[in-house]
């Protein structure tokens, strides 16, 4: 296999990242539209939106986890 | 100035012991896992020595608190079994929270960085998961990779499906974990490297970074030992409530 190849693999890793902090922004736009609309659940919705904001970055970092092991 | 960022995961022996022909060499990782929980013991035997007061103090009320937030948190989640899991999944988000704050100081090193500390916790929470399913619920257990109202026909797909979900939890679990714990360090390092290398009229930016890249690792720690403590609760959930 080619080693520059593997640089190239390497960088498409970016997409995931890249995926996963746009899930993370829609989460939290979504959280922002909910609290103004209605106030009241903000401990509610913060809460579940944290977490799901935990959840949703986690796929990217898996991406992440792969380009360490390519390059090292 | 070359630094592998990745140097700062290396495990290193300061003791050396076997026993047996079996190495159990004190590492920096058992170091600093000791460290963690002599720490949680010191803090928890301090509030439970001013427990005899008449007014609790701040400490004692924070603590509690804090033990309040689980055990809502679990009795949420595992309606059928109440407050029986509390303890498990309290000391499961305690130790996690400690050991991921312990990596933040600088210098340390992070014991939650390596997948084989974090599956090794996601095991635990996987064997109570199947332990307690099979006690409580007997073959009724292995319904739960059906889900109601499939047509037959799907069925041998669904079982596959469920199986396969099954089987990724606690690896999702355990590497979710680990590698929110290496990408922040990782980052820190080479913001670091960044500052070492820049001319002095601009090192303050990536210093100024490092300080809010600081203080966001610390949110991602408690955020992660929240988010694996609640998952647990979630899965287990899953299982013992299932009907």
């Amino acid at each position: 296999m080619e080693v520059g190849l593997k640089f190239v693999g390497v960088g498409f890793m970016a997409i995931a990242m890249g995926l996963s902090a746009l899930s993370v922004g829609w989460i939290f736009s979504s959280l922002l539209n909910a609290i103004s609309r209605n106030p009241n659940i903000i401990d509610q919705a913060q809460k579940n939106a944290f977490v799901g904001a935990g959840l949703a970055e986690a796929p990217g970092l898996f991406g992440f986890m792969i380009a360490i092991v390519l390059i090292v | 100035m070359q630094v592998n960022p990745l140097n700062q995961f290396k495990i290193k022996k300061i003791f050396d012991i076997s026993l047996i022909g079996i190495d159990i060499s004190i590492t920096n990782s058992v170091l600093f896992m000791i460290c963690a929980v002599l720490s949680v013991l010191v803090i928890f035997a301090f509030v439970i020595r001013v427990r005899h007061t008449v007014i609790p103090g701040k400490f004692y009320l924070a603590i509690e608190e804090f033990y309040l937030m689980m055990a809502n948190m679990v009795n949420k989640n595992i309606t059928s079994h109440d407050r029986k899991f509390v303890p498990f999944v309290f000391s499961l988000f305690i130790i996690i929270l400690v050991f991921n704050l312990f990596g933040i100081l600088p210098g340390s090193f992070t014991v939650t960085s390596h997948i084989s500390v974090t599956f090794a916790l996601a095991c635990v929470v996987f064997c109570v998961i199947n332990i307690f399913g099979l006690v409580t619920q007997g073959f009724g257990f292995f319904k739960m990779f059906l889900p109601s109202g499939t047509p037959m026909w799907l069925a041998p797909m669904m079982i596959v499906i469920e199986i396969f979900t099954f089987l990724a939890r606690p690896v999702s679990l355990s590497l979710r974990l680990a590698a929110n714990m290496i990408a922040g360090h990782v980052l820190l390092k080479i913001i670091a490297a960044a500052a070492v290398v820049l001319s002095i009229y601009l090192k303050f930016i990536p210093i100024s970074f490092i300080v809010v890249m600081t203080g966001f690792e610390v949110f991602v720690a408690i955020l992660q030992a929240y988010i694996f403590s609640i998952l647990s609760c979630v899965y287990i959930g899953s299982i013992l409530d299932a009907h």
